[in-house]
């Protein structure tokens, strides 16, 4: 835990304006050259219910959530069904003060509106208050906004507020929302905020808690704040993605949503369908005339794309697929995350799975790995699918601008021209020879439709080299080995580039590791920093490659370390498994520990959760935590 | 269309011949033998479909015909053209797409009535109601076929087999009237039995700008009926016993209804039963709207000289 971060969470209720105020908040102290980290914590309804947003900012970068929080706004909830205590569920309108309370840190701020709160609704604030060190602040944000405008800007007047007790000016806020916001509204808007800020500078504080000082490198010249969803999506449009069907589900509609809205301009095609076969279909028809596609979905829309993603193996159209996973099983729980869908993206559809499967750790690897999805689906004809979870996909980082300053990528991949064609092998009946045995690589170039010389028939069933349905068994022998190989192939061509996907961290000679996969690869990060701080030699490995799995690289960390922590989320260690399977050893050395609360990872987690099993040669028993458990490793 | 055809040199082929096409320029050399069994009905729509083909002067190499699975989904082996042997129920989203990513492509859609109408019904539905400029074929012979004889959807209320040891208690759907009420802007039914009257039917369809359903009545001799159940047919246009306006909502509902309800009391009707004309198809109608692109998309990526946008220029709502 370190001092000189702010941990600002403002909490209100779904509809109050909290995402959109939080977004805001965030881009303003990217603007004053702190790296920033957001963490969104929302129900699955339209309207009230306790949500809040996390933004976390200092001079040194932030990878990940903290370890609770140090400053409050707390807004109440003014859509809440139940404002009376002996409701089932609580009084809802006290939430966003009484439901925070646990984790705010020692000596922290409080801030709650008055207008929709009082003292009375917290049992025994002032005595809590007294014993952590916390400073409090009662406001009638919503008195002071119904004044000077309407009762909604009360988001404003908290944001002039917390600017006041942080020691800020009000001028990157002002400038902020003169770019968004015009006429009245905008007057009316500094207005609120700067007679906020102006009544609470005038009070007595007696905080200590004030904005972090210094500059991140990333923040320090024309650096853009967005989200993993922002970043799969940019990816895409990049790779030269101009077709995407979606039928909408959170947390995926964020990168459906955000492509729709772009691609009109851009000349593509964006298609809402009527369920995810139909979604996954339209990407498999628009590839194969020519386009590239994608489509995507979360746990329970996926399960709808297994078919299709066969379809996709078997006739081997690339296209892309996104996987936003959420709590599950079955609807589970829709706005929380966790990492259990592992096994069903690896897996699902009849038949040997012959896909591509990436789960980036962060923003930057969001669009990294979005576009390797792509140039792996049309190289190599086969489904590639970018797995994230509600956690990527809402959090937003810091990232400088030259980043996305590069060569979009609109090649088709292992196509043929109507000249190449005339070129190319047929059968004796004029057919194409599209589905070839030999080529070494496995990848038997294709046409497109409409092509001259290119016909072919694409087919489900197992075919022959033109396409034409066949079950003779030395066909279907080297149909089957040559479509292996191209996953060979990719696992080749991955492991030859000067960049990997699999992030390491950490000093390299150290005695332990903690392996991870997708999301959790920053908190891990900032675990390792603090372990080895603590003492401790620690490292990390962030795995991105889940298929074709990347076996000489975890292999030589494993190799590396006496023993090894794995970090996930998910109840049945879906990540260890699968490193236990591929690579057929290490099953002594690799203990886990897992989350599926609902909540993703706070450093402090891993490091307890490290402590208690890794680095301790006398652990034994039960070391699990209040919110995760510790699964020992095999013959522990 | 855009001027770069020398993409997709097969497109627009067919108008620059001067003998015309042959319908046997449709006769694959791989597998011109269908393993249908004798009698059965698929032969009448692959034998009308080669037929339309001079009609509505296409080549083997403008065609996209996507099929779904069951003898009607072998269509697209006996058929030399782009083929797409698709999944079950899946053949319209994968042809749908496939016209939204090229127009300049002929797409037409086959499958059976399990396919279409129990399965894959959701797409039919959607597909229709988009009115997306395609024509899909529903080999209706009321019985599942290639599984060897189960009730389907379109099998008479009291059907026994194997499946429904004690007849089924279901009445059988509405295809005709399932595809007005969804949306489609062309309608017929015609069957493997009267091949004059499907070749021009599925030549009409097929140049229906718009979503064409053709509801074709194909005997399964084996599991079903045989071609003699379906004779004598009436043709609802050529009969004077029947008197509609096609182009009348109402009035094509009034008489499907009647229809559906003849096959299983013996009668055999067949015909155009609605023709929508004027109505945009969706990928004018998207493209109106700025939903989609003026030229086709799919040519695009064999365009060197094109200037893809890319995400740089939208980083400023992110600063």
């Amino acid at each position: 835990m370190t001092d000189d971060e702010l941990i600002w969470r403002i909490a209100g209720g779904s509809g109050d304006g909290i995402d959109s105020t939080s977004q805001n908040f965030a881009k303003a102290l990217m603007r004053t050259g702190l790296d920033v980290f957001t963490h969104r914590h929302y129900p699955s309804r339209i309207r009230g219910g306790h949500t809040f947003v996390e933004v976390r900012a200092a001079g040194h970068p932030v990878k990940s959530r903290g370890d609770g929080y140090n400053f409050l706004l707390a807004l109440g909830d003014s859509f809440a069904r139940n404002p009376q205590d002996e409701a089932y569920y609580g009084n809802e309108e006290a939430k966003p003060l009484t439901e925070n309370l646990d984790d705010l840190r020692e000596g922290g701020v409080i801030v709650y509106d008055t207008g929709l709160l009082d003292e009375g609704d917290v049992d025994d604030l002032e005595e809590r208050a007294a014993e952590e060190g916390w400073h409090v602040y009662p406001l009638d944000l919503r008195g002071l906004a119904r004044e000077h405008g309407s009762e909604v800007m009360r988001n404003t007047a908290g944001v002039g507020a917390t600017a006041a007790l942080l020691g800020m000016d009000t001028g990157v806020f002002e400038e902020l929302m003169d770019e968004r916001m015009s006429g009245d509204v905008l007057a009316t808007n500094v207005e609120i905020l700067e007679m906020a800020h102006e009544e609470v500078s005038g009070m007595e504080h007696t905080h200590a808690l004030q904005l972090p000082e210094g500059t991140h490198e990333d923040a320090a010249d024309s650096p853009v704040l967005l989200s993993g969803s922002n970043a799969v999506a940019y990816g895409a449009l990049d790779a030269g993605c101009r077709f995407i069907a979606g039928y909408p589900m959170t947390p995926w509609t964020d990168v459906f949503t955000i492509m729709s809205q772009n691609l009109p301009e851009m000349g593509g095609i964006s298609e809402q369908v009527e369920d995810e076969i139909a979604a996954a279909s339209l990407a498999i028809g628009a590839s194969h005339a020519g386009v590239k596609a994608m489509s995507g979905s979360s746990g329970g829309g996926f399960a709808l794309m297994s078919e299709p993603l066969g379809m996709a193996e078997m006739t081997e159209t690339p296209i892309v697929l996104v996987e936003a996973m959420r709590a599950g099983p079955s609807t589970g729980m829709p706005t929380k995350p966790e990492q259990a869908d592992l096994e069903h993206v690896l897996y699902t559809s009849q038949g040997d799975s012959n896909r591509v499967v990436f789960a980036p750790g962060t923003v930057r690897e969001a669009y990294e790995q979005t576009r390797a999805a792509f140039e792996m689906a049309y190289e190599y004809h086969l489904p590639a699918i970018v797995v994230i979870d509600q956690k990527l996909s809402g959090e937003v980082a810091v990232i400088p601008d030259e980043f996305f300053d590069r060569e979009p990528d609109p090649g088709l991949g292992a196509v043929l021209t109507e000249a190449e064609l005339d070129e190319a092998a047929h059968h004796a009946s004029g057919v194409f020879d599209r589905y070839r045995h030999d080529p070494e690589s496995g990848v038997s170039p294709r046409s497109i439709p409409g092509q001259a010389g290119g016909r072919f028939l694409a087919s489900g069933n197992e075919h022959t080299p033109q396409g034409h349905i066949a079950e003779d068994p030395d066909n279907r022998v080297a149909q089957m080995d040559r479509r292996a190989r191209k996953l060979a192939s990719v696992r080749a061509e991955l492991d030859g580039r000067e960049t990997s996907h699999q992030t390491p961290y950490g000093p390299e000679d150290a005695e332990y590791g903690i392996l991870t996969w997708g999301s959790q690869q920053g908190t891990a990060e900032e675990a390792v920093d603090r372990l080895n701080d603590d003492g401790h030699s620690v490292k990390a490995l962030g795995v991105s490659d889940l298929m074709p799995y990347p076996s000489a690289e975890v292999a030589a960390f494993l190799e590396s370390v006496e023993e090894c922590l794995v970090v996930e989320m998910n109840a049945t260690a879906q990540f260890r498994g699968l490193t236990g399977k591929e690579l057929g050893q290490y099953g002594e050395h690799l203990s886990s520990l897992l989350k599926y609360n609902g909540d993703p990872f706070e450093p402090a987690e891993v490091v307890e959760g490290f402590e208690s099993i890794v680095g301790d040669a006398d652990a034994d028993g039960d070391a699990s935590g209040e919110s995760t458990r510790i699964v020992p490793a095999v013959g522990d | 269309m855009s001027q770069s055809t020398n993409v997709f040199g097969a497109i627009g082929d067919a108008q620059e011949r001067e003998e015309g096409i042959d319908r046997e320029e449709f006769t694959p050399g791989i597998e011109p033998q269908a393993t249908w069994c004798p009698g059965c009905g698929d032969f009448g729509v692959l034998k009308a479909l080669k037929g339309a083909m001079p009609e509505v002067g296409r080549t083997p190499e403008e065609v996209l015909l996507v099929t779904g699975i069951g003898c009607s989904g072998k269509l697209s082996s006996y058929f030399d053209s782009y083929g797409f042997h698709s999944i079950h129920g899946r053949a319209l989203p994968v042809a749908r797409a496939a016209k939204l990513a090229n127009p300049g492509l002929e797409v037409i859609a086959a499958g059976g009535d399990g396919d279409g109408y129990g399965i894959g019904g959701n797409h039919f539905t959607h597909t229709a109601r988009e009115n997306h400029d395609m024509t899909y074929i529903v080999f209706n012979n009321e019985i599942f076929g290639l599984t060897k004889g189960q009730t389907s959807p379109t099998s008479p209320k009291g059907h026994e087999s194997k499946t429904q040891p004690h007849g089924s208690a279901k009445d059988p759907v509405r295809p005709l009237s399932m595809a007005l009420s969804a949306g489609a802007s062309y309608v017929a039914r015609t069957a493997a039995v009267n091949p004059q009257q499907a070749t021009e039917i599925l030549a009409e369809a097929i140049e229906h700008d718009g979503f064409a359903h053709v509801d074709f009545l194909t005997q399964c001799p084996t599991w079903n009926k045989d071609a003699k159940q379906y004779v004598p047919y009436t043709d609802v246009q050529q009969s004077e016993e029947y008197d509609f306006d096609v182009h009348d909502r109402r009035e094509a509902a009034r008489m499907m209804h009647e229809t559906e309800d003849a096959l299983y009391e013996g009668t055999v009707l067949t015909g155009r039963y609605f023709v929508e004309e004027g109505r945009r198809s969706y990928g004018a109608e998207k493209a109106a709207t700025g939903e989609a692109p003026e030229t086709p998309l799919a040519e695009r990526y064999f365009d060197p000289d094109y200037e893809w946008e890319r995400s740089y220029d939208l980083l400023d709502r992110h600063r």
